[in-house]
């Protein structure tokens, strides 16, 4: 198991915001947290990037607990891209993708052949040999995207943590960033620990799902088995109706707003 | 191979612009030293700091310009260092000495002095550098909360100094006449800077300019977001709280020599990132080469422009600096 999470609370100044979560992520799968907003998807896998410390519970890497693992021993096992982020206007693409060799290099960042072929390796498979000189600030959404994703691949990690890689991006370049991702998950076995906000994709892309409200994971599992009527009705206040996808076979739901919670809101009015 | 080649090309041309900045700086260094009330040609200057021990030029070169140059040169570095080092790790561009209370702490203590004990002014620089110490301190202790964000630290900065600011107000408004001591600090000058100050501050250049190039891959990632820079295995915390005890030190040693000069600490890394780029490895020892030059020529004008009346160097640098980096600004796009 690659990271075990147990009994995770987590509070923003004294306000929990997650309750008692468990996660594990084994190696080689595509993990996605889903859940709707504010339900403590981010600050799960904050906690679990060691962005932000956890009120109580432990998280191991590796079967070892991660508070007692050196930041840069920790950056050689998982690579992050966060949303919250911070583009140099004069970084261009290979720049970027360089940053992702500093776990691996000593205090001045000097590069061995080693590293440069890792970074030239990172950007063919993203697609960005093209765009390997040009300012980011020029690229599109998702080629930006890439270039990020990138370095993190530079990173040459176990796993790969991604929070909401497709926010932003128009629907050909969302399902060019989860393409990418599908296959490093699959040609290069990273495993892959990400937060979705689309639940078809989560439902195509993943080998297993975490559904969070409130802070709370409330399900778990095969996506197949656990994203129900039920559950989309009981979480997300909407029906729908489900068919089969036969290209990618699996599930696809079309969701359509129910009523009830109208009507509910006139009685509280 | 040929992909190898392509990542190293950028780094020579960045390396020669470097070079380039430092051979300006010897010579703006060597103009600065020879051109005043009395032109002294540059052989004669070389003989009079290296073979002479007396006579006029000796007199002149060694134990006037020679020494106020040196100063200015580490004033200028110092207060460069310092705004290029807290814009990087408060990824913020309008980071700058002052706002972490250098500025504030430094002048407080300067007026308290000059107008409460004028008598100890000659307490004013190590007055100011403890000033100012000790309210960079306050700010970063107040911004402080499960460690320390950049905007709670700017908006703490703005705070305290809009505090210590009232503080000097009302000095100035029960003491009108004691003022003017007070004020020639706050606009700054190298007037009559000699080895005494030049031995208080190199110690703080040498140090700093040091460190600072060391650490410079450790910035770098700041500039990628906190986030992202926990995500390679940076240490943001310490990082932060290493560089911000390093820019208030530099500046510190900075303003209690020269007064408050505040032009360079905002401007002059900005002026250095549009020649050189933001990678810190390059634009550190950059922007010692580009604060030398700014502080020594606008020192070098202010003496000479209309001499023998001497102008502060502050409004030199604003007069001068502020176009000069509006049309840098304008002209990169």
């Amino acid at each position: 198991m690659l990271i075990k999470a147990n009994n995770l609370t987590i509070a923003y100044d004294n306000k929990e915001v997650v309750h008692n979560v468990d996660i594990n992520v084994n190696k080689g799968e595509i993990i996605t947290i889903v859940g709707p907003n504010g339900s403590g998807k981010t600050t799960v896998l904050k906690a679990l990037t060691r962005i932000i410390k956890c009120k109580k519970g432990e998280i191991f890497l590796e079967g070892k607990e991660i508070k007692k693992i050196k930041d840069n021993k920790i950056a050689k096992k998982i690579a992050i891209l966060p949303q919250t982020r911070n583009t140099p206007k004069d970084f261009n693409v290979e720049t970027l993708v360089r940053y992702g060799r500093f776990p691996h290099t000593n205090w001045q960042g000097k590069l061995s052949k080693e590293d440069k072929d890792i970074i030239d390796w990172a950007i063919r498979k993203t697609g960005m040999s093209h765009f390997r000189k040009s300012k980011l600030t020029k690229l599109s959404g998702g080629e930006r995207q890439r270039a990020w994703i990138a370095m993190a691949l530079a990173q040459k990690t176990e796993i790969i943590v991604l929070d909401e890689p497709t926010t932003f991006l128009d629907l050909s370049h969302q399902l060019e960033v989860l393409e990418l991702i599908k296959d490093l998950n699959k040609s290069e076995n990273v495993t892959i620990l990400m937060v979705l906000h689309d639940l078809n994709q989560a439902i195509r892309y993943s080998t297993r799902l975490y559904v969070m409200e409130k802070g709370k994971v409330i399900a778990k599992g095969n996506p197949e088995e656990i994203i129900s009527s039920k559950l989309l009705n009981d979480i997300f206040n909407v029906n729908a109706d489900f068919y089969e996808d036969k290209r990618h076979e699996c599930n696809h739901f079309i969701p359509y707003k129910i009523e009830r919670k109208i009507h509910d809101r006139r009685n509280i009015e | 191979m040929i992909k190898k080649a392509n990542i190293d090309s950028k780094i020579d041309h960045r390396v020669f612009k470097i070079a380039l900045i430092f051979i300006m700086f010897i010579i703006t260094l060597i103009i600065g030293i020879s051109y005043g009330s009395l032109k002294i040609n540059i052989i004669d200057v070389f003989k009079a700091i290296f073979f002479e021990s007396d006579g006029l030029n000796h007199n002149i070169i060694f134990n006037v310009r020679l020494p106020r140059n040196l100063v200015a040169a580490m004033v200028g570095i110092n207060l460069a260092l310092s705004g290029v080092t807290l814009q990087g790790v408060m990824n913020n561009p309008l980071a700058s000495p002052g706002l972490i209370g250098i500025s504030s702490g430094a002048g407080f203590m300067a007026f308290v002095i000059m107008i409460l004990f004028p008598d100890y002014a000659y307490l004013v620089p190590i007055g100011a550098f403890l000033g100012a110490i000790s309210t960079s301190f306050l700010i970063y202790l107040l911004a402080y909360k499960q460690g320390v964000s950049a905007i709670r630290l700017i908006l703490s900065g703005v705070a305290v100094s809009a505090f210590i600011g009232a503080g000097i107000n009302i000095l100035m408004t029960f003491y009108p006449d004691k003022v003017s001591g007070g004020l020639s600090f706050m606009i700054g000058g190298l007037s009559g800077k000699t080895w005494p100050d030049f031995a208080s501050i190199w110690p703080y250049t040498l140090i700093g300019s040091v460190l600072c190039v060391l650490l410079s891959n450790q910035i770098n990632l700041l500039q990628l977001g906190d986030e992202v820079a926990i995500g390679l295995g940076l240490n943001v915390e310490k990082i932060r709280r290493i560089f911000i005890i390093f820019a208030s030190f530099l500046a510190a040693s900075a303003v209690s020599v020269a007064g408050l000069l505040g032009f360079v600490g905002l401007i002059v890394p900005h002026i250095t990132r549009l020649i050189i780029g933001s990678d810190y490895r390059y634009l550190y020892p950059a922007t010692i080469g580009v604060g030398a030059i700014t502080l020594v020529g606008c020192d070098l004008i202010a003496r000479i422009l209309f001499d023998p009346v001497e102008l502060p160097v502050g409004i030199i640098m604003a007069v001068l600096g502020a176009p000069f980096f509006l049309y840098l600004l304008r002209e990169k796009k």
